[in-house]
Formats: structure tokens, sequence, C-alpha cells
């Protein structure tokens, strides 16, 4: 088993992938990095924003497009630009945890991460299938009916109904939930729900975690992964959903629930 | 019987020590205020150049760099200052009336500062720089409080510390203070220039250098001496190299300008500003005039001479080692270090001569090979270039290679590392 360092890198992280592992009964395979190691110094350093961002991009894909190796390393390309900057700057405060990319971040300024928030935003790279553990077909119907129905005994709304008909989110702060891996999505549904992720008051999606069981978490996220994106993936035009729940990052009321 | 006898006689000192501390350091022997500054009335303290002057002093004492919380409020205080014998996390200094230094006079605060005597007569433990911060002017001092209390108040209430045992008792430091504590302000030396008396003043004061740049001993003491010269910075991982810069210093080969450059853009020739050094760039020197950067370059060019390391045998042949980490250097590194490890102008630091990759541990550049990160974003420098994390993708035994490669390259002739010191770094926490 290859031993990827960034579980050792945060205790968080071990918790987390090994519950992943557990789960999948998966190997942690790491991803291979893009840095272009044939050059020579002699050849002018290129002066753009690809080349300044080498570091993200390791992790994360030249385009953004998450690593197809490792079911970790999220995809950011195509996500709407306000969500992707709010995001950098959670991880810079903490409200958002995982130590490599708390690190990364503790000093670009909030104007540097925006112009790198943007470069990912307008990246358009296909989507990758990935791995999902097998469960029964039961499971993945109560994903379904979650995704488009919610939960009127736990009050929870239909996912759809922030996230968009076709799951692609919406301008400029709702991110998408297709083309998503599986263990990617359930953990962030895992953090919510132990307050190492959060987001602007009123969290709605720390709210909605908390109304989702852990077979919940499995099921919906198994459903998510195993989703062909649509041929459009889009976010929905700015103002195109209105959400059930009142979220903070929205800033505008939900309609109550 | 010896042994016996000496338990006793251990004993015997220890409490006259902590007899003695005990009387010189009760609350009115500490060292007084001049008498001018005992009658600072509320307008004073409203002087908007006071308090412009005040900020300025602030950020050169990276006040709020341990007063503020990640993503907290400035000031309010709640950072915890990581110590081997526990976390000291540091108070709320905004001054609102019950929790933070709403009702504080200056004597109270100067106290604080100079004497690291609390407002109710607690010993305050040496995690707050007070031992640099004796040296601060009370004009200066002055300033930083009035700044301090024209910030907006801040309702939040400070953390207790959470030491361990015995370390939790507040008078475990009388004795400590009488070991190590050198109250007084700082006193120029009139043999040397105004410049190098403003460099020495912000070095060994308010910019507490010395902190993080010298070996503590095993009760978190610093020498006592500024020596600056070099030391692993305690429970956090990283080496703050010996800043000396004539032969056999840290910095031997640094011009003036190369430290000058390191402080305000966080970059120079011959290296960037890393880990905590990196946020001392950001959060404080990178707003220093440039006269005070340029007395701190005076200042820090002056200290003497350090002996010549001896290099200590190795124990085993590193030949292999090296040569596996030149093949990894190639591949990985070259492109942007250069194979000649000067790297890229402004850009990409040089590896060769840097006093990062030779600090006598070897942990800054294993600690970089596996976080990677950016170059300080600072005004002068606001879309830094970045380096690959290589954890994932390197074993520990391709660490110490590569590591050991680099430190022993080109003009570079520091100990190697070897691959069972890797694994600790991989787990250090990075705040
Ligand atoms: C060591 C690998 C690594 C590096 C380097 C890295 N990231 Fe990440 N990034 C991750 C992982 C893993 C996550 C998911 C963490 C979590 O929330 O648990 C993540 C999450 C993110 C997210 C949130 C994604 C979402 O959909 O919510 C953004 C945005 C992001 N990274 C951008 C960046 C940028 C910009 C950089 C460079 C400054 C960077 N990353 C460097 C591994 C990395
Ligand atoms: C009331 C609106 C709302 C509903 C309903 C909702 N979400 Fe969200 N969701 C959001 C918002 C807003 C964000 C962005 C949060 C942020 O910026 O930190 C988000 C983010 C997420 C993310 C993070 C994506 C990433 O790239 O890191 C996941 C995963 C997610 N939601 C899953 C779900 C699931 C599963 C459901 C249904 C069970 C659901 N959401 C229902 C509003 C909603
Ligand atoms: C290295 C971290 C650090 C830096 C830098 C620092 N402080 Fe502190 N400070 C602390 C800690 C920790 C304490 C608490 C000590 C204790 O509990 O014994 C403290 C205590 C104080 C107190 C006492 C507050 C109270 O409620 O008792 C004041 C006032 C203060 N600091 C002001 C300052 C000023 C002014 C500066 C800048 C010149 C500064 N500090 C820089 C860590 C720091
Ligand atoms: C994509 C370009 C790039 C690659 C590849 C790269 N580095 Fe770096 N390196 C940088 C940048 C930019 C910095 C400064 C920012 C930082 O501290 O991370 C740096 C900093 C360093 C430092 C600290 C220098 C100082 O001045 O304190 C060391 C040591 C280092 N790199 C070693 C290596 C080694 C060894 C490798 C190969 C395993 C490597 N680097 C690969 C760009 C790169
Ligand atoms: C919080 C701890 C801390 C404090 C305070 C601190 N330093 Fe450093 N410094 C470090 C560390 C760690 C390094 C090694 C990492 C690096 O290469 O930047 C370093 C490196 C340096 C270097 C070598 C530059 C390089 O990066 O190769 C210089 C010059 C320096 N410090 C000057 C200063 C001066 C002047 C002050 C006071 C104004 C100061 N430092 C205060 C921790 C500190």
């Amino acid at each position: 088993m290859n031993l990827c360092a960034k579980l050792k890198e945060s205790p968080n992280a071990i918790s987390r992938w090994l519950s992943i592992a557990v789960i999948l009964g998966l190997p942690a395979m790491c991803p291979a990095f893009a840095v272009d190691a044939a050059a020579s110094a002699a050849v002018p350093i290129p002066d753009t924003l690809q080349q300044r961002i080498a570091a993200c991009t390791a992790c994360h894909g030249v385009h953004g497009e998450g690593s197809a190796d490792s079911h970790f390393f999220p995809r950011l390309a195509g996500k709407p630009v306000n969500y992707l900057a709010r995001q950098l700057q959670y991880f810079q405060r903490g409200q958002r945890r995982y130590a490599p990319m708390q690190y990364m971040v503790q000093s670009l300024s909030p104007a540097y991460m925006r112009v790198i928030a943007e470069y990912f935003s307008i990246q358009r790279v296909p989507y990758q299938q990935s791995l999902v553990p097998t469960l029964s077909a039961a499971v993945l119907q109560r994903g379904e009916q979650i995704v488009t129905q919610g939960n009127p005994a736990t009050k929870l709304p239909a996912c759809q109904s922030c996230h968009g008909r076709q799951l692609t989110g919406m301008e400029p702060n709702i991110p998408g939930l297709v083309g998503l891996p599986y263990d990617y999505l359930s953990s962030q549904l895992g953090s919510w729900r132990t307050g190492t992720r959060s987001s602007a008051a009123p969290d709605c999606m720390a709210q909605i975690a908390n109304r989702l069981s852990p077979d919940d978490i499995t099921a919906v996220s198994a459903w998510l992964a195993s989703q062909r994106p649509p041929a459009d993936t889009r976010a929905q035009l700015a103002g195109s959903v209105t959400p059930p729940l009142a979220c903070g990052v929205l800033a505008v009321k939900g309609s109550g629930a | 019987m010896m042994k016996w006898l000496r338990r006793v006689m251990t004993v015997f000192v220890l409490s006259i020590a902590v007899l003695a501390g005990w009387f010189f350091f009760r609350r009115d022997h500490a060292e007084p205020l001049p008498v001018a500054m005992r009658t600072v009335d509320a307008a004073m303290l409203k002087d908007p150049v006071l308090i412009a002057r005040g900020e300025y002093l602030a950020k050169a004492g990276d006040c709020s760099v341990c007063h503020t919380e990640q993503g907290g409020q400035p000031y309010a205080g709640g950072r915890s200052v990581a110590t081997p014998f526990g976390d000291i996390p540091a108070p709320n200094i905004t001054p609102d009336n019950d929790t933070g230094l709403g009702n504080w006079s200056f004597e109270d605060f100067w106290r604080v500062l100079h004497s690291g005597i609390g407002r109710d007569g607690a010993l305050l433990y040496p995690a707050f720089s007070y031992t640099a911060f004796t040296k601060v002017h009370p004009d200066d001092a002055l300033a930083i409080f009035a700044y301090l209390r024209s910030l907006p108040p801040i309702h939040q209430t400070s953390k207790p510390p959470n030491l361990r045992f015995p370390y939790g008792i507040r008078n475990t430091l009388i004795a400590w203070r009488l070991l190590y504590f050198h109250e007084g302000q700082y006193r120029p030396d009139t043999r040397q220039s105004a410049q190098w008396n403003r460099g020495a003043y912000l070095v060994q004061g308010l910019g507490h250098c010395n902190e993080c740049h010298d070996t503590r001993n095993a009760l978190g003491a610093l020498s006592g001496r500024q020596s600056l010269s070099g030391g692993e910075i305690p429970a956090q991982n990283w080496y703050a190299p010996d800043l000396g810069s004539r032969q056999n210093g840290g910095l031997a080969g640094w011009s003036g300008k190369d430290i000058v450059d390191l402080l305000k853009t966080g970059q120079s020739a011959k290296g960037v500003a890393l880990g905590p050094m990196a946020e001392v760039v950001t959060k404080s020197t990178q707003y220093l005039a440039d006269d005070d950067l340029q007395a701190i370059a005076v200042y820090l060019q002056s200290l003497p001479e350090r002996p010549m390391a001896v290099a200590p045998k190795e124990a085993f042949n590193s030949k292999a080692l090296a040569d596996q980490g030149e093949k990894i250097y190639a591949q990985q590194c070259a492109s942007c270090h250069g194979q000649d490890g000067n790297g890229v102008d402004g850009i990409y630091p040089p590896l060769n001569g840097n006093v990062s990759v030779t600090e006598p541990v070897g942990m800054n550049a294993t600690r970089v090979v596996l976080l990677g990160g950016f170059s300080p974003g600072t005004v002068a420098n606001p879309r830094a270039y970045s380096m690959p994390p290589f954890a994932q993708q390197l074993s520990d035994a391709d660490v110490a290679a590569v590591v050991s490669y680099v430190r022993q390259a080109w003009s570079n002739h520091a100990p190697v590392v070897q691959e069972r010191d890797i694994s600790k770094y991989r787990t250090t926490p990075v705040d």
C-alpha cells in the first residue's frame, strides 16, 4: 500500500481516510505530479498564473480536474468563483481544516486568492468517473430519494432544491454536486457534522448534514458519485433557485422549512 | 551518601533562589516608571499622532500575531503559544472593560511589558516575549498603549493556560526569572552610531528576534546574551538560523541589501522567508520604514564572527544516499532551483549557500520538501510563486536522500539527514 503522506500530516485526515479505506476496502492511491522536471532552469520561467500556482496544481491538476487516482483531491474546474474564493478564505481562517491546504494559503492576500479562484472557475475539462463502493440497489435508491425529494420525517429538503435540478449548482455561490468522488462527498458531509468544516451563519449545510444519518451520507454520496454528469455542467443562473433554508453565504432569506 | 547530600544541597539552593526571587519580584520591586509617565491622562491617549506611532510600533513588535486567533478579531486574543510545557493562550488586549485593557492605567501596561507582571500581580509566562520587550522605551510603550486603547473594544474572555504540572503554578516562575530575566530598558552604546543603536534597539526589543534565533535550554530560557546565534524553535520544528554575517555566520555572504530585501519583501538573492519567519515578514517587518530596516541590517552585520563548525563524523557512508538524492534532484527540483542550485532571480530561491538548507539540523529543508508552499505574500510580492509539496510523492528514504544531497552539493557542507529523521516532520502540526 502506497502511504500517502498527507495521511500522516493531519490526524484529522487520517481518521477520515481510515474510515474511507474501510468503507471502500481499497488502498489509498496517490497522485502523480505534473511538474515538468525535464525542463532546465535555463529556459525562462513563464510569467503566468499557472506557473505561479504549481503547488495547487500538483494536487488539484493543471486545470483543476482533480486527481484521477486519488479520490480525495477535489475537482475545482468550473466551480462558481465566489464559492472557490470563499473556501480559500475558510482554510486560511481555520474554518475549514486540512493541514496541507491551510499551510498553502497562509500568506495569500484576498486579491490573490480571488485571481486563483477565477483561474479554476473558468477551466472546462471533462469529468472523470470515479470509483463507487458496491452497495445494494436499495441503498442507491434511498440516496436518489434524498437527493431528489429530501426526507420530510427529518425536515430534510431535497439537495436539488439548492444545488439545482441538474445538480450543477447555481452561480455564484452554490457548487455543483455532479462528478465529485464518493470519498470527497462523504468526508465533506462528515466534516460539517463534526465542525471541521463550516460556512457563514446560518450554515444551512451544517443543518442538512446533521439531518442526515451516517447511512444516509453513504447512500447520498454513492448515488451522487455514480451519476453521469449532464452534457452541460455549467452552474445555473444566479437567482434561479429559491433555497428552502436560509444560507449565510447566499445572503437571502430561505422560504423556511 | 554523596548523592543524598547533593540532593539536599539542590533543594536548599533552590529554596534560597525562590525566596530571593520573591523578594526581588514582588510587585513593588518592578523597575519604576519615570515620574513624568505616571500621570498619563485620557486626553493624551487620544492624540492621533501618538496613536499612529503606536500602530507602527505594534507592527514592529508583531503584537497582533500572538494576540489574534486564526480567523478571529484583531487583538482579541485566543491564539495559543505552544511551548514544551503546554499551551499558553495570548489574552484579549482590546480596550474592552471586562475582558480586555479597558480599565487599565498606563502603569499597569508598563508593568506587563517591562516587568512581565500582570495587572493582578501574577507573574507572566515568558511565552509572552517580555524578556525582549523590557528593552522598550517608555515613550514607545505609551504610543503602543494609546494605539491599543484606540481599537474597537471586543468582548471576549481570555482562555486560561493549559500547562503540565508543575508549570501551571505561576510562582514556579520566580526562580526562573531570577536566573533568566534581565529587566531593563535598552541602554545605547555610545561607541556606536545612532543607526547601529536604532537597529540594536529594534532587534533586541520590539522585534524580539532573539526569541526565536537563539537556543533555549531545558527550562525554555535563552542564553540571555542576545547572541542571535540560531536555535531550534521548541514544539514547532523549525530552525531559526544564526544571524551573524561575518566569518562562519549563518548569513555570511549576505549584503545589507539582502537583509533589507528579505525583511521587506520576503525574498532575497540569498533565500526566502519560511514558516514562522514568513509570518514575521508578512505581519511585521514588511511594514517597517526603510531607515529602520537598514538600521537592523547594520546591527546584524556587526554581530561577531562565529567559531568554525566542527563537521560531525558521518556514522555511515553517505555516498549512496547522496547519489540517490542527486537523481531525485535532477528529476524533481532542478527545473526550478537549477542544476547549479542557484535558483532563478526573484522567482525561485537559490539552494546553494542557503542558510535554511545548511542549518545544523536539516529540519527546514526537510519540511519545505514535504510541505511545499508559496513565498510570503507581501505588498512587494503580491503574486508569489510556489513549490509543490512532495509529501505524497517521495518516501522518507527519498526525502532524506534529496535533502542530504542539497545539504552537500555545490558550496554546501552540512551533515546529511537520515531516513528515520523524516517521519516526525510529516506529523508536525502546521500552525
Ligand atoms: C497537498 C495537496 C493539496 C494542495 C497542495 C492544495 N490542495 Fe486544495 N485541497 C486539497 C484537499 C485534500 C482538499 C479537500 C480538503 C477537505 O475539505 O477535506 C482541498 C480543497 C480545496 C478547495 C475546496 C474545494 C471545494 O470544492 O470545496 C479549494 C478551493 C482548493 N483546495 C484550492 C487550492 C488552491 C488554490 C491551492 C494552492 C494555493 C491548493 N488547493 C493546494 C489538497 C490540496
Ligand atoms: C438550503 C440550500 C441547500 C440544500 C438544500 C443543500 N445544500 Fe449543499 N450546499 C449549499 C451551499 C450554500 C453550499 C456552499 C457552502 C459553502 O460555501 O461553504 C453547499 C455545499 C455543499 C457541498 C460541498 C461541495 C464541495 O465542492 O465541497 C456538498 C457536498 C453538499 N452541499 C451536499 C449537499 C447534499 C448531499 C444535500 C442534500 C442532502 C445538500 N447539499 C442540500 C446549500 C444547500
Ligand atoms: C510570542 C507571542 C506574543 C507576542 C509577540 C506578544 N504577546 Fe502579549 N502575551 C502573550 C502571551 C502568551 C500572554 C499571556 C502570558 C501569561 O498568561 O502569562 C501575553 C500577555 C500580554 C498582556 C497581558 C494581558 C493580560 O490580560 O494580562 C499584554 C498587555 C500584552 N501581552 C501585550 C503585548 C504587546 C503590546 C505586544 C507587542 C509589543 C505583545 N503582547 C506581543 C504572547 C505574545
Ligand atoms: C515549481 C518550482 C519548484 C520545484 C519543482 C521545487 N521547488 Fe523548492 N522552492 C520553490 C519556491 C517557489 C520556494 C519558495 C517558497 C517556499 O518556501 O516553499 C522554494 C523553496 C525551497 C526551499 C527553501 C529555500 C529557502 O530559501 O528557505 C528548499 C530547501 C527547497 N525549495 C528545496 C526543493 C527541493 C529539494 C525540491 C525537489 C524535491 C524542490 N525544492 C522543488 C519552487 C520549487
Ligand atoms: C517566530 C520566530 C522568529 C522570529 C520572531 C524571527 N525569526 Fe527570523 N527566522 C525564523 C526562522 C524559523 C527562520 C528560518 C526559516 C527561513 O529560512 O526563513 C528565520 C530566518 C531568518 C533569516 C534568514 C532568511 C532566510 O529565510 O534564509 C533572517 C535574515 C531573519 N530570520 C531575520 C530576523 C529578524 C531581523 C528578526 C527580528 C525582527 C527575526 N528574524 C525574527 C524565525 C523567527
